[in-house]
C-alpha cells in the first residue's frame, strides 16, 4: 500500500529536478542562518552566565547548531544528487547512498522540531535556574573582597540598570539580605548596633535598596534608603510611590527577554524547518520517479512516484530492524549458548 | 606646453574608457557610503543634542549628506559618458556636455575635502557647544514639571550612566546647583530653611550628587551624600573615594565620542576624496584624449591626452579672462577707445571707398 503516488511525466520531472536544485541551495543558506541563530542564542545565554545556577538550558542552541551545521551537508548532498537525476547514466551511482542518506536527513529535521519544542519546554528549567542564580547573587553582592565573587555587585548593578529591574522578585528581596558589608559599617554608632541586635542572625537589615535600582523616569531625586517609612521623606507615599525605583522583578525580566529572543528564533527555524522538509519529500519523488526509469531504453517515459513504498509502520519497521537485530543478535547468541547448555544433558 | 601629457592609442583608450566605467560604478558606491555616513553622523548627533547648546555642528553631517547624493548622481552620469567614450561616433553626442561635467565634478570634489576637512575642525565648536548646554540641562535637572524641560532630568540620568560621567567638568559641579526640586523639600525643617537661607540666591546647594553618578566598579555601596565630609562615612578612605563616582566630566566623555567617530568619518571621507580625485583625472584624460581624435580626423590613430592644454598659468589668466568678459556683457563701457555716436555729431565719418578692380 503505497503512499501518495504521483504521476511524473518528463517535463516535470525535469521541472521538479531544476526546481529542488533552487530549493536545495536555498536550504543550505537557511542551514547557515541556524547554525547562526544557535551560536547568537548561545552567546546571549553565556553573557548572563553569572545569574544562571546551571546550564540545561543550553541543549537548546547548541541542538540548533547541530541541526544547523548537519543540514549544510545534508543540503549540498541533495543539491548534487538531483544534478545527477536526469542523466540516467549518473543516477545509479547514488543508489547505495540513499536508505542512509534519508534516514539521517529524517533525523536531524525531526531534531530541528524538537529543538523549537524544548525552547517553549524549558521556560520552568530557565525560570529556576535563574531564580537560583539571581537569589546567590543578591546574596553575595555585598562580598567585594572574596576570591571567585568580587565581581557579583557589579554584575547585579550593570544587569538591573539594563534590564530595568530590582531584586529577585522583587525589590523587596534586598531587604531580607545584608548587602552592605561589615567592612563599611560604623561599629561605634547606636543605630548600627540596634539594627544588628534586632534580628537573630546578627546582620545589618536595611529597608533599603541599591543605586542601580534607582529610575531614571522618576520625576523626584531617588530613594533609596528608609523605603517603607512614609515620614522620613517629605511628600512621600510608599504605596503609591511607583516612579521612584524599579518595581519589576530580575528574574521576570530575564525570562522575558530570553522567551521572546526564543520565540523569535523559533518563528524562523519553523519556517526552516518547512523548508527543509519540502527539499526532502521532493528529493523522495525525484528518486523514485527516476529509479522507474532506470534500465528502460527510452528515458522520457512517464513514471510514478511516491514516498513510502509499504505504509508508514511497515516502513519505520524496515529502518528499524538491522539497529535491533543488532541489538537483539547478542541477546539471541546468549540465549542459545544457554538452551545448548541445558538441553545437552538431556 | 601641456601639463601631464600622455599619448594614447586606439585600444588603450578603449580600455581606459572601460576601466573608467568601472570606477565610475565603485564612486556611486562609495558616494553611497558618504551619504550613509553624514546619516549616521546626523542620528549620533540628534540622540544627544538636548545637551547640546546649538544645533550648529549639523551643518557637518548635511554637507555630507548632500556630496554623497550628489557623488551617487555625478558618477552615474559620468559611468554613462566613459561607456560611450570608446567609440568616436557616441562621444560625439556628449562632446558638449564634457566640459561643464568635469568642471561640476572638480567642484563636488572640492566640496567632498571641504566635508573631510570639516570634521576635524568640528571640535572646538562642540566643545563650547557641550559646556553650555550641559550646565543648562543641569540646571533645569529638578525642572520635570516645567514643561519642556521635564524630560531633561532623564536624558541627563542615562547620559551619566552610559557614558559613565558626572558633572560638566566633574562632579563637583552638582555641588553649585539646586538639582533637588522644591516641590520636595519640607519647608517646615529648619535644618532646610537654614541651607536654603545660607546662600544669596535661595538656593537649596548640597555636597551631594544624583544617583546616575554612582560607579558600578565601587566595591562599597554608593555614597552620594557629604561628599566634602569623608569622615562622616566609615572606612572612607582614598581609594574608596576614588571608585565611588564617575571620576570624568560628562564635557569631555561626550567630546572624545564624537570627536572618535568624527575622526573616523572624516578618514573614510579623505579616502573616498582620493578615489574621486583619480576618476576625475581619469576622465579629464579621456575627454582631452577623444577630442584630439576628432581634431586628427582619424578615429584608429594615436592621440594625446593631457590635463591642461597650456601651463597652470596660461590656464588660471585664460579663465579670469572669460570670466571678466563674461560680467562686462551687462555693463556700460567708459573705454574712451570706443567710438560711442553723439547726437551733435551730424558728420558721418567717411567710409573708405573700396577699389572695385573691373577686369575687363
Amino acid at each position: 500500500m503505497v503512499v501518495m503516488k504521483m504521476k511524473f511525466p518528463f517535463q516535470k520531472r525535469v521541472k521538479l529536478a531544476q526546481g529542488l536544485w533552487l530549493l536545495s541551495w536555498c536550504a543550505t543558506v537557511a542551514g547557515a542562518t541556524t547554525f547562526t541563530l544557535g551560536c547568537l542564542l548561545k552567546t546571549e545565554l553565556r553573557r548572563r552566565a553569572e545569574v544562571m545556577a546551571n546550564t540545561d538550558i543550553h541543549i537548546v542552541p547548541n541542538t540548533l547548531m547541530i541541526v544547523g551545521l548537519a543540514s549544510l551537508g545534508i543540503n549540498y548532498f541533495a543539491s548534487k544528487i538531483c544534478q545527477d537525476a536526469l542523466d540516467a547514466g549518473r543516477f545509479p551511482r547514488w543508489k547505495n547512498f540513499l536508505k542512509p542518506y534519508f534516514a539521517v536527513s529524517c533525523f536531524f529535521t525531526v531534531l530541528m522540531l524538537l529543538a523549537i519544542i524544548m525552547s517553549y519546554a524549558m521556560k520552568g528549567s530557565l525560570e529556576s535556574s535563574l531564580k537560583a542564580g539571581l537569589r546567590n547573587g543578591i546574596r553575595f553582592y555585598k562580598d567585594t573582597d572574596t576570591p571567585g565573587r568580587c565581581f557579583q555587585k557589579q554584575n547585579i548593578d550593570r544587569l538591573q540598570m539594563e534590564f530595568q529591574c530590582c531584586g529577585n522578585n522583587d525589590f523587596r528581596d534586598w531587604f531580607e539580605i545584608q548587602w552592605i558589608s561589615n567592612r563599611y559599617l560604623d561599629f561605634s554608632s547606636t543605630e548600627v548596633k540596634n539594627r544588628i541586635k534586632s534580628n537573630v542572625d546578627g546582620r545589618y537589615l536595611v529597608d533599603g535598596v541599591p543605586f542601580s535600582c534607582c529610575n531614571p523616569s522618576s520625576p523626584r531625586p531617588c530613594i533609596q534608603y528608609r523605603l517603607t517609612n512614609n515620614s522620613a521623606h517629605y511628600n512621600y507615599d510608599y504605596q503609591t510611590e511607583e516612579l521612584n525605583i524599579y518595581l519589576r522583578g530580575c528574574r521576570e525580566a530575564l525570562v522575558n527577554y530570553y522567551m521572546g529572543l526564543m520565540n523569535t528564533i523559533g518563528a524562523g527555524v519553523l519556517s526552516i524547518f518547512l523548508l527543509q522538509g519540502s527539499v526532502l519529500v521532493s528529493l523522495r519523488f525525484l528518486q523514485t520517479a527516476m529509479e522507474a526509469v532506470a534500465g528502460k531504453e527510452n528515458t522520457e517515459i512517464e513514471t510514478e512516484g511516491y514516498l513510502l513504498e509499504k505504509g508508514v509502520k511497515e516502513t519505520v519497521m524496515e529502518y528499524l530492524d538491522p539497529v535491533l537485530t543488532f541489538l537483539l543478535l547478542k541477546n539471541k547468541v546468549e540465549e542459545g549458548t544457554a538452551g545448548e547448555t541445558t538441553t545437552a544433558p538431556a | 606646453m601641456a601639463v601631464g601629457k600622455i599619448t594614447f592609442t586606439k585600444t588603450e583608450r578603449e580600455k581606459l574608457a572601460e576601466v573608467l566605467w568601472l570606477l565610475n560604478w565603485i564612486s556611486v558606491v562609495t558616494g553611497a557610503i558618504l551619504f550613509g555616513l553624514g546619516l549616521f553622523l546626523k542620528i549620533e548627533i540628534q540622540k544627544w543634542q538636548e545637551v547640546m547648546s546649538e544645533q550648529g555642528i549639523l551643518y557637518v553631517p548635511h554637507m555630507l549628506i548632500t556630496t554623497g547624493l550628489a557623488a551617487c548622481g555625478i558618477n552615474y552620469v559620468g559611468s554613462k559618458i566613459c561607456l560611450d567614450c570608446a567609440d568616436t561616433n557616441k562621444f560625439l553626442r556628449w562632446k558638449l556636455v564634457m566640459m561643464p561635467y568635469i568642471v561640476c565634478t572638480f567642484f563636488f570634489t572640492a566640496c567632498v575635502l571641504a566635508g573631510a576637512l570639516m570634521c576635524y575642525s568640528i571640535r572646538s565648536q562642540l566643545e563650547e557647544a557641550l559646556y553650555l548646554g550641559l550646565r543648562n540641562t543641569m540646571r533645569f535637572y529638578k525642572d520635570t514639571d516645567t514643561p519642556g524641560r521635564c524630560y531633561l532630568k532623564k536624558t541627563l540620568d542615562l547620559l551619566q550612566i552610559q557614558f559613565q560621567c558626572c558633572g560638566n567638568t566633574d562632579y563637583r559641579d552638582w555641588f553649585q546647583i539646586q538639582w533637588i526640586s522644591s516641590r520636595y523639600l519640607d519647608m517646615t525643617n529648619s535644618a532646610v530653611v537654614d541651607r536654603v537661607r545660607s546662600n544669596v540666591e535661595g538656593k537649596y546647594l548640597m555636597d551631594s550628587v544624583p544617583f546616575s553618578c554612582c560607579s558600578t566598579l565601587s566595591s562599597r555601596p554608593c555614597i552620594q551624600h557629604n561628599l566634602s565630609n569623608p569622615g562622616a562615612h566609615a572606612h572612607y578612605d582614598e581609594q574608596s573615594q576614588q571608585l565611588n563616582l564617575w571620576r570624568r566630566g560628562c564635557q569631555q566623555a561626550l567630546l572624545d565620542h564624537y570627536t572618535g567617530t568624527m575622526q573616523s568619518i572624516g578618514l573614510t571621507v579623505l579616502l573616498i576624496w582620493l578615489f574621486e580625485l583619480l576618476v576625475l583625472t581619469g576622465v579629464r584624460y579621456l575627454q582631452t584624449a577623444m577630442e584630439n581624435v576628432i581634431r586628427l580626423g582619424d578615429p584608429d590613430s594615436e592621440s594625446e591626452g593631457w590635463i591642461l592644454e597650456n601651463s597652470l598659468a596660461e590656464t588660471a589668466c585664460y579663465n579670469f579672462s572669460i570670466i571678466k568678459t563674461l560680467g562686462k556683457c551687462y555693463q556700460v563701457d567708459d573705454d574712451p577707445n570706443i567710438n560711442v555716436p553723439t547726437a551733435a555729431a551730424d558728420q558721418e565719418a567717411p567710409s573708405a571707398q573700396v577699389q572695385v578692380n573691373v577686369t575687363s
